[in-house]
């Protein structure tokens, strides 16, 4: 088996805010293979956007990776200076943001856009960055791509401008996306319509995928792995069938309790009492202490991230061990 | 509320001489852009200019019994929202009737016209927008019964700890502004804020959208929690079917303006008769689906400003045939508890 095209090993971004120093991502690591997709899921302020963007080297001051390593393809993207940096982004590393409005230059006509994307890593004729601009339309399923080109991202749909953003993404056939919640403003039949794509192209190309997101049902029918983050780390990290059917940590185990429609019609959701706490201040030891029904003295200690079952980790002293082994 | 009584409810078609405590009949309502002075003058000199009209509702009949939560579901531009203020009252339709407890609304005399209101309340989806930042949490929640003299002289501190703590608040934080709480905690005083007018009908508008799962789970449980203890009747309108499904006693759904199908929640789960509805289902990512093929609807939501011809969803369609792009189809009864839109049910 050839070597992870993304291997991220104890990456800590912190922010030096005045209030004190806040640990947005605290010692996470993963791994994501070719053609694979990685579901990296949490809640609001869990970590897992600096996560995508510490990746991307799109940390701005006050913030900066503090420690750990971001391997692409065995080359440590941490220690890269903001040149070389610039070369591989967009280029061999891709990200969709959650807001294709953002992303796109709103006075600037969608083929300008994508032209630019291509002359910017490569030296190739207009009229071939232009053909390659229309195949990467045609292939997000853009209907009638030549005609689209020459629109302004306004003259598009919520669902249309992210598929224009992910099909600049896919300009140099990336070996790595990083998806950052990009379905959540879009309504289902159109989030139906993008997962199905994105799918499809990770399947054919090959590329590796990191799929940021809250939401668990979305990563149950997309990911091969998941790597649940609370509070700045990561949690429990494991294959997504696996960990959804038997989750090892109490929050995760909480969290899938909290999905409406897995639970029985009219009965009260099993939720998580309390609410996530502050970065700035975070309880010593475990950081869901406070909310977990499994608490105990020894929770003042901080837990490692801990092999408890082949190939499932969890983060925590008293994890649903027996129940995720028995079945 | 018990499980079998969701079940009566459920299964229990309307009888001619029940009266629902809010019916919509033929209700419409339009949003026109006016015409700015240029477009004016062009038309007076002749030019074909005409009003951009919205119908952003369509003719939509509801009814809802005492004691029901109805889930309102659709896609963005449905007119769902726009369904649910008019329904709460906040907005007033361009045509047709509002009925509470089997009376107009609008031809109410002054005190019942205000009760009816005083008695739908709302809640919003943006726990952000939706609360004064300037007004402490006590006046927030406390302001609208004080005014409609639904507390005793000396009696409002006692009676806005009450409603907080019903909320799930501590009244300890009533001097406090909205933004020194959370989304979830915010949440929570927009609920005591609709509860403390004493309201019998509550609509909720997206209210758990904008919160975490761990934060939507607390608020929709405090939602069941308190149909059970003040007999609360809901509109519940949300685009997540999950959310629905476990709610709702029966779902209505719509698509560009109009109600495609009607039905118990058990029915449109496993059973559903519109297209539409069958393939929003088959959108919905759901926690037990592993690693598959996501089935997907062709095409877009049409512009709601210009609408497909006939059936709103032909465009859309796998079935559609030819009557679908000229005739509108008519929400018929498929039986007693179901109805429908579709042309498809008159062909079998």
């Amino acid at each position: 088996m050839s070597a992870p095209t993304l291997e991220v090993r104890n990456l800590c971004t912190h922010f030096f805010t005045r209030a004190g120093v806040v640990k947005a991502v605290d010692d996470v690591s993963f791994t994501v293979d070719r053609g694979k997709v990685l579901g990296l899921v949490g809640e609001s302020g869990s970590g897992k956007t600096v996560t995508g963007f510490s990746i991307m080297g799109l940390v701005d001051a006050p913030g900066r990776i503090v420690s750990g390593s971001i391997l692409f393809q065995g080359k440590d993207l941490a220690t890269l200076s903001e040149e070389e940096m610039r070369h591989l982004r967009g280029n061999r590393i891709a990200m969709i943001f959650q807001d294709p409005m953002m992303t796109l230059n709103p006075v600037l006509r969608i083929d300008t856009q994508m032209i630019e994307t291509v002359l910017a890593h490569e030296k190739v004729s207009e009229d071939e960055a232009r053909q390659r601009s229309r195949d990467a339309l045609g292939m997000v399923g853009i209907p009638s791509p030549d005609e689209r080109l020459k629109s302004y991202p306004h003259q598009f749909s919520g669902g249309m401008r992210q598929r224009v953003a992910i099909a600049i993404a896919l300009l140099h056939r990336p070996e790595l996306i990083v998806a950052d919640e990009p379905t959540t403003a879009l309504d289902v039949t159109i989030q139906g319509q993008i997962l199905a794509e994105v799918q499809k192209l990770c399947a054919t190309t090959g590329t590796a995928m990191i799929w940021i997101t809250h939401d668990l049902s979305v990563v149950a029918g997309l990911a091969d792995d998941i790597a649940v983050m609370y509070a700045g780390k990561v949690v429990e990290y494991g294959d997504v069938g696996e960990v959804l059917d038997k989750p090892l940590h109490p929050y995760t185990h909480g969290l899938i309790g909290s999905v409406p429609s897995r639970n029985k019609r009219g009965e009260p959701l099993r939720q998580i009492p309390g609410m996530t706490p502050s970065l700035l201040n975070l309880p010593e030891g475990c950081a869901f202490r406070a909310r977990c029904p499994r608490a105990q003295a020894d929770c003042v200690q901080r837990p490692e991230l801990r092999e408890w079952l082949p190939a499932r980790l969890a983060r925590c002293h008293h994890p649903h061990r027996e129940e995720a082994a028995a079945a | 509320m018990s499980a079998t009584d969701a079940e009566i409810y459920a299964t229990r078609s309307f009888t001619e001489t029940e009266v629902p405590m809010i019916e919509l009949k033929g209700v419409s309502r339009r949003f026109a852009k006016k015409l700015d002075v240029a477009a004016k003058l062009a038309r007076k000199l002749g030019a074909d200019v005409k009003e951009e009209v919205v119908h952003a509702v369509d003719h939509v009949d509801l009814r809802v019994r005492k004691g029901e939560v109805v889930g309102l579901v659709g896609e963005s531009g449905c007119g769902k929202s726009t369904l649910g203020r008019i329904v709460a009252g906040i907005l007033p339709q361009s045509e047709g009737q509002v009925l509470w407890n089997g009376q107009d609304v609008a031809t109410l005399p002054g005190e019942a016209a205000r009760t009816a209101k005083l008695r739908r309340q709302m809640i919003f989806q943006d726990p952000y927008a939706s609360l004064n930042p300037r007004m402490r949490v006590a006046d927030i929640v406390g302001e609208a019964p004080q005014v409609h003299g639904l507390i005793k002289r000396g009696g409002f501190d006692e009676y806005v700890d009450e409603q907080m703590r019903r909320a799930g608040l501590d009244p300890a934080f009533k001097r406090r502004y909205p933004h020194q709480f959370s989304g979830g905690q915010r949440q929570r005083i927009g609920i005591a804020r609709a509860l403390a007018v004493q309201p019998e009908f509550i609509v909720c508008d997206e209210a758990v959208a904008a919160l975490d799962v761990s934060i939507q789970a607390q608020i929709l449980n405090l939602f069941m929690r308190l149909r059970r203890e003040l007999d609360l009747t809901y509109l519940f309108i949300s685009h997540d079917l999950g959310v629905v499904e476990h709610l709702s006693d029966r779902v209505v759904i719509m698509y560009l303006g109009r109600v495609v199908e009607e039905a118990p929640t058990e029915r449109v789960f496993t059973a559903a008769n519109h297209p539409y509805t069958r393939s929003l289902l088959d959108s919905v990512p759901r926690i037990g689906n592993r690693k598959r093929a996501f089935a997907t609807v062709k095409g877009e939501i049409p512009s709601p400003l210009n609408p497909p011809s006939g059936c709103h969803f032909h465009p859309r369609c796998p079935l559609a045939f030819d009557r679908c792009k000229v005739e509108v189809p008519k929400l018929k009864a498929v039986d007693s508890l179901h109805r429908s839109a579709c042309h498809l049910n008159d062909r079998a």
